[in-house]
């Protein structure tokens, strides 16, 4: 089973709040994230990671299902960076 | 943005006591990394999912020295960007 959304609202009604409040809570917590990273502003969580912004260069690409050759724009992505507690957490087995 | 100003972020965003926002962002990330420990998927929906990828024992090179080292066998968290995410972030 995997985490999802509903799993942590669970947890922060737990903390007193109502349904509705801990939805919006998780939900605005989310968008606060997205809005960071869509400004360009990396996302560092201690003991977690770090949501990084990355700009990549526009490059030769090819279709792999018909071989095609393309180009790929230039782009932004946002790739993670996992802190070394989070990462001994994983592998403490 | 690091921890401390997500938490006055979404103090701000949501009227809860700095308090309440400092436990709900230790939730959140808490509960990402207990699932990641144990092996489970983590799915947020429009941010982000993660899953544990296991890496195989292979033989590495120290870059300084250029001496072999044996890379024992680890595991990482995969991260792959939301869709939602994804779109907002991209130059248009």
């Amino acid at each position: 089973m995997a985490l999802t959304k509903s799993d942590i609202v669970e947890k922060v009604y737990d903390l007193g709040f109502s349904k509705k409040e801990a939805v919006d809570i998780v939900e605005e917590l989310i968008e606060t994230i997205k809005k960071s990273l869509e400004e360009g502003d990396d996302v560092l969580i201690s003991g977690f990671g770090k949501f990084c912004v990355k700009a990549k260069k526009p490059r030769r690409g090819r279709n792999p299902a018909t071989g095609e050759d393309l180009m790929l724009r230039k782009r932004q992505v946002v790739t993670f960076k996992c802190s070394g507690k989070l990462r001994d957490q994983i592998n403490k087995d | 943005m690091n921890k401390l100003e997500l938490v006055s972020a979404l103090k701000n965003a949501t009227g809860i006591s700095k308090n309440d926002a400092a436990k709900v962002v230790q939730i959140f990330f808490d509960s990402m990394t207990d699932a990641l420990a144990a092996n489970e998927r983590v799915e947020i929906r429009g941010l982000c999912s993660f899953y544990v990828k296991e890496y195989k024992s292979y033989t590495g090179r120290n870059p300084k020295t250029g001496e072999p080292v044996v890379i024992r066998p680890k595991k990482l968290p995969f991260f792959k960007c939301g869709k939602e995410l994804k779109e907002r972030v991209d130059t248009k």
